[in-house]
């Protein structure tokens, strides 16, 4: 139930962005990591959850195909991992950490959208197990995401 | 080729952008501000149009509705482009013909009402200024559009005999109702490929009835000063139905309706008749020829083409330019030209060029995409059913 309504006001807030067009508004999330390529990792313990941001999503539009890889396979920091593709372009995702494939979001292949309406909860695409902990201190906190993003955005 | 998510915007654009190519290396080198603005570029922003650089224009590549909602509101209700950038040119008159004949190397008399064709643009000393396919409507009408690049230089001289005015297309099922209101002409007696002179919200515009998207539609040149109103009047009339939309809805919307992008699904090295564009020459210029390399184009006619244009489906990503198209046994048989996405039809649309022989619909190949492969089908096109707006 919390799940649900919190997928729904995640909805409700990627439309309200969507309709006012306004990008300084994509959110972020207090505790998770970031990548300068706009992908997200949750960390708890020795794995990491990975998605792509909100800020990410936006300038992608409708997401309409997610290319996961297979469970086992070894992922590298900043490398790629996967691709996701709008109705007009194909952009790569890197992977925040460097570990090994250990699930993948199956739910993505019949709902790509999730990633619009949920980057950060449904919208998850891999858990990664971490090879090299220490990686996680290169990545951005949410504040310096969010300057990061807002100099983005005004070049 | 593909960018990382930070170059989202960007690779939009410069998939796009190929349809000129001699702007391209212009772009590489431009900066924001040698980008060309229309009439209606305030207008763009003020209605959150986001600007990207499009052959050395800057143009919106979507508004406030994403292009999914834009395509499919473009079909459903209606569609406003801003084509000013296009160089689209209306010769009307008796002298029509015989003043494009002194400019072009095509022979315009002999092409018959309604049909068009490939043509190249000469200079005094005979130099190709640019080419273009030109239109005769009527026999006093020739309408012709070139690629937007040769504006500004290739040209000048035509120029000189026209009006500064501004062209905009409407789009969609509520394009002809909206129009209306705006205009005392009965636009119901005018049909698809049709031309006229018209005051339309209170301007003398010139109309025409046609599109980029398969939709029943208009382009209407404006004089400049008149452009503004008459896109808000247009907005206004349709009671917010039909909606600003940009290059990105636009290249879908065509692909759908399988219509060729110049630079993607046709280039220099493309025949007509490869392209499937064999209807658009005439049948008394395939008797007699005349035209530069008529020798190959209507050797290609007599034998058939080495290759020819299709549409596919496939299953998976979408297949963009590029992707390599195979035979079920795995042999390279062809490349994708355009894809992408369908708004409309909720899959994977495609158009490319094959080898003759494995074209007909129903053909079963594969689509490598990034190291893998994913099944397809040849079929026809258009994607999504045209509704041009003809006699019944």
């Amino acid at each position: 139930m919390a799940m649900a309504s919190r997928f729904w006001a995640s909805k409700a807030a990627s439309y309200l962005k969507i309709s006012t067009f306004n990008r300084a508004f994509a959110s972020v999330v207090k505790d998770l990591r970031y990548a300068d390529s706009h992908e997200w990792a949750k960390i708890d313990g020795n794995s990491a959850t990975i998605g792509i941001t909100d800020h990410a999503q936006d300038h992608l539009g409708d997401v309409v195909y997610v290319e996961l890889p297979e469970v086992g396979v070894a992922v590298t920091q900043g490398s790629s991992f996967g691709a996701v593709e709008s109705v007009k372009a194909t952009s790569d995702i890197n992977s925040p950490v460097s570990g090994k494939v250990v699930e993948v979001n199956q739910e993505l292949s019949s709902s790509p959208g999730l990633v619009n309406g949920s980057p950060y909860e449904e919208g998850w695409i891999i858990k990664v197990e971490l090879s090299n902990t220490n990686e996680v201190k290169s990545l951005m906190d949410s504040d310096q995401y969010s300057k990061f993003c807002e100099e983005e955005d005004n070049h | 080729m593909r960018g990382g998510l930070w170059q989202l915007g960007q690779s939009i654009t410069r998939r796009l952008g190929q349809s000129d190519k001699k702007t391209i290396a212009r772009r590489c080198y431009a900066t924001e501000a040698d980008l060309k603005k229309t009439v209606l570029y305030d207008f763009h922003v003020a209605n959150g149009g986001k600007m990207v650089p499009f052959a050395g224009w800057s143009m919106p590549i979507q508004y406030k509705d994403s292009i999914m909602e834009s395509t499919l509101n473009c079909r459903e209700n209606g569609s406003l482009f801003d084509v000013s950038h296009m160089c689209g040119l209306s010769l009307k008159g008796k002298d029509s013909v015989a003043f494009l004949e002194k400019l072009v190397v095509a022979d315009v008399v002999g092409l018959a009402p309604g049909t068009g064709s490939l043509t190249v643009f000469t200079n005094e000393k005979g130099g190709a200024i640019d080419d273009s396919v030109i239109t005769k409507v009527t026999a006093d009408h020739i309408y012709l559009v070139v690629n937007a690049g040769c504006r500004d230089k290739d040209l000048a001289h035509i120029e000189e005999h026209m009006k500064a005015f501004k062209a905009k297309g409407g789009d969609g099922p509520l394009a002809g109702s909206t129009l209306q209101y705006l205009t005392k002409e009965d636009l119901s007696k005018m049909y698809f490929g049709e031309f006229r002179i018209i005051d339309i919200n209170g301007a003398k515009c010139f109309l025409t009835r046609t599109g980029y998207t398969g939709e029943d539609g208009f382009e209407i040149s404006v004089p400049s000063e008149n452009a503004v109103d008459l896109a808000k009047a247009i907005l206004e009339k349709s009671e917010g139905k039909v909606r600003l939309t940009g290059l990105g809805a636009r290249d879908s919307l065509r692909l759908e309706a399988g219509l060729c992008l110049y630079g993607n699904d046709m280039e220099q090295h493309i025949t007509p008749v490869e392209a499937g564009l064999t209807w658009a020459i005439g049948k008394r210029r395939r008797a007699e020829g005349g035209f530069l390399g008529a020798e190959v184009i209507l050797k290609q006619i007599a034998d058939g083409p080495s290759i020819r244009r299709i549409g596919l489906f496939s299953a998976g990503p979408p297949a963009r330019s590029h992707s390599e198209i195979q035979n079920e046994n795995g042999e390279n048989i062809g490349e994708v030209t355009s894809g992408g996405f369908s708004p409309c039809l909720k899959k994977n649309i495609a158009m490319g060029y094959v080898k003759s022989g494995l074209h007909k619909p129903g053909t079963k190949v594969k689509i490598a995409i990034r190291g893998k492969t994913y099944e397809g089908s040849i079929t026809k096109m258009p994607f999504v059913a045209t509704k041009y707006y003809k006699p019944t």
